[in-house]
């Protein structure tokens, strides 16, 4: 009844193109940004940040990228540990050598090196596909993870091999390091997230990422209609990369504080992160989102409730938490396989014709 | 000249744990060429029938911690053990039944989608499963002993002794892996062309639709695809835990399997023992002759990298079948 | 989306934390995941012996200690949000056992003021209290149990390892690169040859490693190793014959899970402790009758005894000692983060303590000072009699080589106080 497109007159092209094309989700979508960046970061206090949003946030960063890479232009990758760690890796050397410049600036150089490295292990998609390609990324991941455990000039030379994040400011405010404060932590990674969700949005609806969907849909018939395979594939995994490079970077730098690279790279973050699109849904941009929360949120939830709330064993807890997550995953592909960005499409569907639905 | 020594028993041990690869591979492409799924779980499952065996053999109650916690009882152990083949039999049993509620449960809701759907099905799967053995047997460390041999083989050590003048070293649990290997390919091949449900199988494996439109079951034969895998998970999961304790680590091990599978194919039986054996040989030559000089701990990437190589010239994997694309 | 999950999720967080106006030491475990078979035994022995100090004594100082349990799996980000959560229960002293949680939470307890104790693990240049004004690493560090490793080792060759050659085997982690730089200062002083043989995580496949050591016959294996890789090195061990006696584990590598699965194999494998083993302590039969026998056991209740359990004991112990020192100073039993950083600081342990406390030569005795965080660093060498099925203790306490370990804690914490903007203080 509210919610509907009738009496929303559109008047020129570029109105009828738009993001939210309905009213009301347009107004839905400013008053998210309003509360995101006018309300939370001055009642979020430290656990919801650490716990919670900063997280949430990071994760976003890195669906995003990988729903790019494998949502819009069908190329399967379970390299993204290890490119989260490149970027990781990148903006520690950037923040250590160059300690003036500022930190943000070093946090896109790192997505702009892991785009790079991500070109480079984008190659072999030229000529491997499907469940080949998904495994053949995986010699991205183990050699990436290797390669920052054994040279130490990654590392600075440090006796054990753990990267610490120095303190850096920006407008005097410190963001990373031990001193940075939870909004200021919030408030960084939401301003990567809204400016790349923005381009994300942009660059998939336009000539290059209807060139990406071309490919995904089938790659020869893409070639016979005009489409350069080579440059799409390795766009997306440049555009791709450059999404996990800053997850990355942000992942290490903002929220973590240190890092090792086989425990906080490992393997299990690039299947974290598939898992989060592939819930989320492929193909879009809100399922990213959706996709991250879930993943984040719930075994947060699951924790606290179980050991919180009845206070069952820890061990017990986090082998059920392992189960319901387990078995939630396994409902979530049964009931709706195109995962909940579908699901909210539905509810949408239906909420534009209640309560009259014939 | 030493060093061609060396380097030929580093080959034949690359050779043995090349097996042990096998051994896991061989349970992913049975279940992919079957019904198409990249079964992730398969690590996951020779953990579960490992953790099952050893419970079983020790008289554990499964459960236990979970009935403790809720009703304040202190329950361990039934107090009997039980033999080991007794054991093996009890849980391929369970294995069974596992594979039945697998079915019953996952497969059947998902048939018709998408290969990637699968895939994180079975990982959802595999996360399951790995709660489950915890909740039912408890996530400290066992010893799993069903009287297999571990150990230097004097007997190779000293014919090669004599030959060289220098003792190879060759585990026995490592011969015994070989030899129970090849018993499991030549039992599983003569299960699919000689009996009725192993040709049913194969003929699913070519065509669900044409194997359907002649009367197969299809739900039948992916049940006794995943009995079968569930039973190759529990082979190695002996032959794992036997090396080195039931644990959880035990899971990871489907991460050697995966440069294996790329390499042999997923959809070729012989491709996954070729494969194993290429990846084992390479992973340990190249730590042997390379790793010294780039600072060591290669094995992990290089399988990946020895894969990829492959693959850049034969993109269906060595035995696969080949990509056919048609617009 | 952001309005409707939160709202639930909050509901469920309020509940979970509940006020507390006891001490709190939270314990950090992790009872899943790779690491677990480790993991269980440490908590154990942490919780039940918080659990018998509260039954028998009535606390610390009349005060109860709360021993809110956090999971982290060995996982870095699930150690923040353990961090995150016990921070609002305002805890005194934070016990991770990860080398990879501590390194993150060494900048964070500065600035919240809460004491990080890293009994055997953590960053070793923590001993150094002029920089890491939060951290306390006694009774020994990863540095001090290589060259205690290496005092035995020349102990055994008659004080000559010229030509010698001694292999290290570690985990390819942070954790078990810890140890080389001492490795290698000791190669040059004493003269013998190190062979550095890193295993990947987890540590599942051996083969090549112990190849290398068989065709290279080092006259000694050191091993810094965790989780599977510890069962699968000494079963490889076992495989090639190396003789058991010259293989010597940290004391990571020595609790019963390691040697267990290699069966008899594994008899006279020997490995560093810093702390008894066994049962024959009169403080035993206290953890039997007020905690065991009362049904108030953590987890199972059936890991006492084990090498991890006992060290879980000890790291209990230990903040025990220094939450009583700190309510001595303070005058008052409420002490907080601060207070206990000062308890810690004026910490002393004798021997005739330890015998108080029902543990008879059990640990070292402990004095620490505003500069010196890590204590004395002695270790004492263990060895496994596979036939018994327990560890025995085979050499007295052993100390490090203070030459060699100084100058390299003095380089670290000075690189990290660099690094990190820190004024050393004490002065």
């Amino acid at each position: 009844m509210i919610y509907r497109e009738a009496g929303d007159f559109k008047t020129s092209y570029r109105s009828d193109g738009q993001t939210f094309p309905i009213r009301l989700d347009r107004w839905g979508y400013y008053a998210v940004l309003a509360v995101a960046f006018g309300v939370l970061p001055f009642v979020i206090d430290d656990y919801w940040a650490n716990a919670v949003f900063v997280p949430f946030l990071i994760y976003a960063i890195a669906a995003l990228g990988l729903n790019i890479l494998t949502g819009y232009a069908g190329q399967v990758s379970l390299g993204t540990g290890g490119f989260m760690a490149v970027g990781a890796y990148a903006v520690y050397k950037l923040m250590t050598a160059f300690p003036d410049i500022s930190v943000m600036i070093h946090i896109l150089l790192a997505g702009g090196i892991t785009a790079g490295v991500g070109v480079l292990f984008g190659l072999p998609s030229l000529r491997i596909k499907g469940f080949y390609l998904a495994v053949a990324t995986l010699a991205a991941q183990f050699f990436l993870v290797w390669l920052f455990n054994k040279v130490p000039w990654f590392y600075n030379n440090s006796a054990s091999g753990q990267i610490t994040a120095p303190t850096r400011t920006v407008l005097d405010i410190a963001v990373t390091g031990p001193t940075a404060t939870a909004p200021a932590k919030y408030l960084t990674c939401l301003v990567f997230v809204v400016a790349l969700a923005w381009v994300a949005r942009n660059l998939t609806r336009g000539t290059i990422g209807r060139k990406w969907m071309a490919i995904r849909d089938m790659d020869i018939a893409a070639e016979i209609i005009g489409v350069n395979p080579l440059a799409a594939k390795l766009s997306a995994f440049a555009v791709s990369s450059f999404f996990i490079g800053i997850a990355g970077a942000l992942l290490f730098a903002v929220y973590l504080g240190a890092a090792e690279v086989g425990e906080a790279f490992g393997i299990n973050k690039s299947f974290l992160v598939l898992f989060m699109i592939i819930i989320g849904g492929l193909g879009s941009i809100f399922g990213s989102f959706a996709g991250a929360a879930f993943l984040v949120l719930l075994p947060v939830l699951l924790k606290n409730t179980l050991v919180g709330g009845f206070g069952w064993p820890t061990d017990l807890a986090a082998h059920i938490e392992l189960m319901v997550v387990g078995a939630l995953i396994v409902t979530f592909l049964i009931v709706e396989p195109h995962g909940l960005a579908r699901l909210w499409q539905l509810a949408k569907e239906k909420l534009r014709l209640w309560p009259f639905p014939h | 000249m030493d060093q061609l020594i060396f380097a030929g028993e580093v080959f034949l041990n690359g050779l043995m744990t090349g097996v042990m690869y096998a051994l896991v591979a061989l349970g992913f492409v049975l279940i992919f060429k079957a019904s198409g799924v990249f079964n992730y779980a398969q690590g996951v499952l020779a953990l579960f029938a490992a953790l099952t065996l050893v419970g079983i053999q020790q008289g554990q109650i499964p459960f236990a911690h979970l009935i403790n916690a809720a009703f304040g009882t202190s329950l361990h152990h039934f107090g009997w053990t039980v033999p080991a083949v007794l054991a093996i039999a009890l849980t391929a049993g369970v294995m069974v039944l596992l594979a039945f509620l697998i079915e019953k449960l996952v497969l059947k809701h998902l048939v018709g989608q998408e290969p990637i759907i699968l895939f994180m099905a079975t990982i959802g799967l595999a996360y399951f499963l790995e709660g489950l053995g915890d909740v039912m047997w408890g996530a400290d460390i066992k010893t799993l002993d069903v009287g297999l041999p571990q150990g230097i083989s004097d007997a190779i050590e000293s014919t090669t002794a004599n030959w060289f003048g220098y003792g190879f070293f060759i585990d026995r649990l490592d011969i015994w892996a070989t030899v129970i290997a090849a018993a499991l390919v030549a039992a599983l091949v003569a299960f699919s062309q000689y009996t009725k449900q192993g040709r049913a199988m194969r003929a699913v494996a070519d065509d669900h639709q044409a194997a359907l439109s002649v009367g197969i079951s299809l739900r039948f034969i992916w049940v006794m695809v995943w009995s079968i895998a569930g039973f190759v998970a529990l082979v190695a999961g002996i032959m794992w835990g036997t090396k080195s304790g039931v644990q959880f680590s035990l899971s990871l091990i489907a991460l050697k399997a995966l440069p294996v599978l790329m390499l042999g194919g997923f959809t070729s039986i012989p491709g996954a023992i070729v494969g194993g054996l290429i990846i084992g040989v390479g992973e340990k030559l190249f730590e042997f002759l390379i790793g010294p000089m780039v600072g060591g701990a290669t094995e992990n990437w290089f399988a990946y990298v020895l894969a990829l190589l492959f693959l850049v010239f034969r993109p269906q994997g060595l035995f696969g079948e080949r990509i056919i694309e048609r617009v | 989306m952001k309005t409707t999950v939160p709202a639930l999720a909050a509901a469920m967080l309020m509940a979970a934390s509940p006020v507390m106006a006891d001490l709190v030491v939270p314990n950090m475990s992790y009872r899943t995941g790779p690491y677990a078979a480790n993991g269980i035994p440490y908590a154990d022995g942490f919780a039940d012996y918080f659990t018998l100090l509260n039954e028998r004594d009535g606390g610390i100082g009349g005060q109860l200690i709360q021993v809110p349990e956090c999971e982290t799996a060995y996982n870095t980000e699930k150690g923040v949000e353990c961090y995150e959560s016990l921070k609002s229960q305002d805890p005194l002293v934070l016990n991770p056992l990860s080398t990879g949680i501590t390194y993150q939470l060494i900048p964070k307890v500065s600035v919240d003021d809460i004491v990080l104790y890293t009994p055997g693990y953590g960053r070793t240049s923590a001993k150094n209290g002029e920089v890491f004004e939060w951290v306390f690493n006694a009774p020994a560090n990863y540095w001090d149990g290589a060259s205690v490793a290496v005092s035995h080792i020349l102990d055994q060759e008659g004080g000559d390892l010229s030509g010698k050659k001694i292999a290290l085997v570690y985990h390819n982690s942070a954790y078990g690169k810890e140890p080389i730089r001492t490795l290698q200062g000791l190669s040059e002083k004493h003269g013998f040859d190190l062979l550095e043989i890193p295993v990947d995580a987890p540590g599942q496949e051996q083969k090549s490693q112990w190849l290398q050591i068989r065709r290279e016959k080092p006259d000694y294996v050191i091993m810094y190793a965790w989780g599977v890789m510890n069962q699968v090195a000494i079963q490889e061990a076992v495989n090639i014959r190396f003789p058991m006696d010259k293989f010597i584990g940290i004391w990571w590598s020595g609790s019963e899970n390691d040697v267990t699965p290699a069966g008899a194999g594994a008899d006279g494998y020997k490995s560093l402790t810093f702390h008894g083993v066994g049962q024959d302590y009169p403080l035993y039969d206290d953890l039997r009758t007020h905690v065991i026998d009362a049904g108030k056991a953590a987890g199972a209740g059936d890991q006492m005894g084990n090498v991890i359990y006992s060290r879980g004991v000890y790291a209990a112990l230990v903040i025990a000692e220094a939450i009583a020192k700190a309510q001595e100073l303070a005058g008052t039993p409420e002490i907080d983060g601060a207070q206990l950083r000062d308890g810690f600081e004026a910490l002393e342990i004798t021997p005739e303590r330890m015998a108080e406390l029902g543990l008879p030569d059990f640990g070292q005795p402990i004095a620490l000072s505003c500069d010196n965080h890590g204590g004395a660093g002695l270790a004492r060498i263990q060895q496994w009699d596979a036939g018994a099925g327990e560890w025995s203790l085979i050499t007295d306490w052993i100390e490090p080589d203070a030459e060699i370990l100084q100058p390299l804690i003095d380089e670290d914490s000075t690189a990290y106080a660099q690094e990190a903007g820190i004024e050393p203080r004490c002065n």
